[in-house]
């Protein structure tokens, strides 16, 4: 579907290492504008270090990360959010103490024009205005990710599977055009997967976003990835659409579990 | 006369007491968004003081322009201190960035007695030194400013931070650094700009006291006391910073009270905040506002 559009997201023999261990060795893929895809690989095979590399956290040790065929292996991650790159995290990471609203407005930061001044001056120096212009914005992802019921409920206590849905739309409220998400769907029940999956989809779909997803459950990635590429202690074994990747036979001996000393990773 | 004295006693401790918020308030300010405790809170009042009557005797500066010179001069050794001194201590145990806070500290009186010399200077006269009338009790005018002032600062730090955009990014960033970049805030912006709010509002709070007590070496005991202020009232919470700092205003003016009508220790007024401090510390750990942080095993 998108075979003639251009990469938005190129990593480039990317290695990543700490001390003596070798996270990542000389990873090279592309991604393509509009579309959705997976990474996937056994525990511990290097994919959420290659997600940092892409978002900033980690500096490659060697190899480069093009956002739009620019360059930004050098950029900090908070340059390369401006940039158009969001992301959420592995394990929850939302402002505990914060309102639902008060996260998603979070993420709006660099789209936001008022300053320290403006700020304490709200009602003369237009702070306010733009504010709810913002909202309105804040508001259509909310609406999207069916919160509104929760806007202002403080997000520490809110449970577990909406506090994934409020940090995805925190991510969303960055506007990125590549967003890039650290197991959505972990921890979830079969209907809050559901649910996650068709966010996903529609986010893909109908608000244009790239997708680079890491899940573990494989009907899930199967399901909706446009692109799967396979992981296995830090290399790249394989690269394609899901039926490519789900007969290639290094991937059944390495992930799926076909020895009997494979551990089931689901 | 016993009765009024103690009224009167209590109205200084409440003024006392929102000055102490207010430096309370700078001093949670740079432990929350930058971790660092600021051992050296006081000589912002010092060298805030300092410079305004600098300014306003040597340079002849009217007050009026001096006052935000000032504040100007005061965000950018706000900045240049964070960026020189404290940032390269990211990253460092926190015992080694107390000791560089303790070491500037002392450089700063050092350098500050080695320019102005150790004596009080009194500031030219700009509000009338004459007390006026409150309910039948002496308020030094400079005082009723003070606690106008710091009013309007409080209010403005609460809606700074329940609004603006760098409010919200800092305390973003006080929570989570990580994911505050990821969402496209500048870490390095926000303690930068800690620092730089920190220091004005010391410096106003030290322009302020200035005034009423002369500027000297004295201003920087204002780091000391605003200490038992904010563990009081818990490091990390603003509103236990306001609400310590009147604690301690008071305490210390009815210790005097105390002291002075019962007991003639002398100096109880000093002391005094700290045995409270002890007493709430060993009742609640955290501070009356503070976060239990809970380690998870």
């Amino acid at each position: 579907m998108s075979e003639t559009k251009s990469p938005v997201l190129e990593v480039r023999n990317v290695s990543l290492g700490f001390g003596g261990v070798r996270a990542l060795t000389d990873v090279s893929f592309e991604v393509r504008q509009g579309e959705l895809f997976s990474i996937i690989g056994p525990n511990g095979a290097g994919k959420t270090s290659m997600l940092n590399c892409i978002s900033g956290r980690y500096r490659p040790s060697s190899g480069r990360v093009l956002l739009d065929g620019r360059d930004v292996t050098p950029l900090t991650p908070n340059v390369r959010a401006t940039l158009g790159l969001g992301r959420t995290f592995q394990n929850l990471a939302l402002f505990g103490h914060m309102s639902v609203l008060d996260n998603i407005m979070v993420g709006r930061h660099h789209l936001l024009r008022n300053n320290a001044l403006t700020g304490a001056l709200y009602w003369l120096g237009g702070a306010r205005r733009e504010e709810l212009a913002h909202r309105r914005k804040v508001e259509d992802i909310i609406d999207f990710l069916e919160i509104a019921h929760i806007r202002k409920a403080v997000a520490g206590t809110l449970p577990y599977g909406l506090r994934k849905r409020v940090e995805l739309a925190r991510a969303m409220a960055v506007e990125p055009r590549v967003i890039l998400l650290d197991e959505p769907m972990a921890g979830m029940n079969l209907e809050e997967k559901e649910d996650m999956a068709r966010y996903i989809v529609d986010l893909n779909e109908e608000w244009g976003m790239t997708v680079i997803m890491i899940e573990h459950d494989m009907g899930v990635v199967m399901d909706i990835s446009h692109r799967v590429m396979v992981l296995e202690f830090g290399r790249k074994i394989a690269e394609g659409l899901p039926d490519e990747v789900m007969n290639d036979e290094r991937v059944k001996v390495a992930y799926l579990g076909v020895d009997d000393d494979e551990e089931q990773v689901a | 006369m016993t009765s009024s004295l103690l009224l009167q006693l209590i109205i200084n401790g409440l003024i006392v007491g929102t000055l102490y918020g207010v430096v309370a308030m700078c001093f949670v300010l740079i432990y929350k968004s930058t971790q660092v405790v600021n051992f050296a809170q006081g000589e912002f009042l010092l060298i805030g003081a300092w410079t305004c009557w600098w300014l306003v005797t040597s340079m002849e500066l009217p007050f009026w322009f001096a006052f935000p010179m000032t504040f100007v001069f005061m965000m950018v050794f706000g900045i240049v201190l964070q960026m020189v001194v404290l940032r390269p201590l990211i990253g460092e145990p926190v015992i080694s960035v107390i000791m560089v806070t303790i070491g500037l500290s002392i450089f700063f009186q050092a350098v500050i007695k080695s320019i102005f010399g150790v004596w009080a200077q009194p500031f030219p006269e700009i509000f009338p030194v004459k007390s006026v009338d409150v309910f039948g009790l002496a308020v030094q005018p400079a005082y009723l400013m003070s606690l106008v002032v710091s009013l309007v600062i409080m209010v403005a730090f609460a809606w700074f931070f329940k609004y603006s955009r760098m409010g919200l990014a800092m305390r973003a960033t006080a929570f989570n650094q990580q994911v505050a970049q990821s969402l496209g805030i500048s870490v390095k912006n926000v303690f930068a700009m800690a620092w730089a709010i920190s220091a004005m509002v010391s410096a106003l709070a030290g322009v302020v006291v200035g005034m009423v007590n002369g500027v000297s070496s004295a201003l920087s005991f204002f780091g000391i006391k605003v200490f038992p202020a904010v563990i009081v009232g818990g490091l990390d919470s603003i509103v236990g910073a306001i609400i310590g700092g009147l604690i301690i205003g008071l305490l210390e003016n009815l210790a005097e009270y105390a002291d002075g009508q019962f007991l003639h220790l002398g100096n109880l007024y000093t002391v005094a905040p700290f045995y409270v401090l002890v007493i709430i510390l060993m009742i609640k750990p955290y501070g009356l506002f503070g976060t239990k942080t809970i380690e998870r095993v």
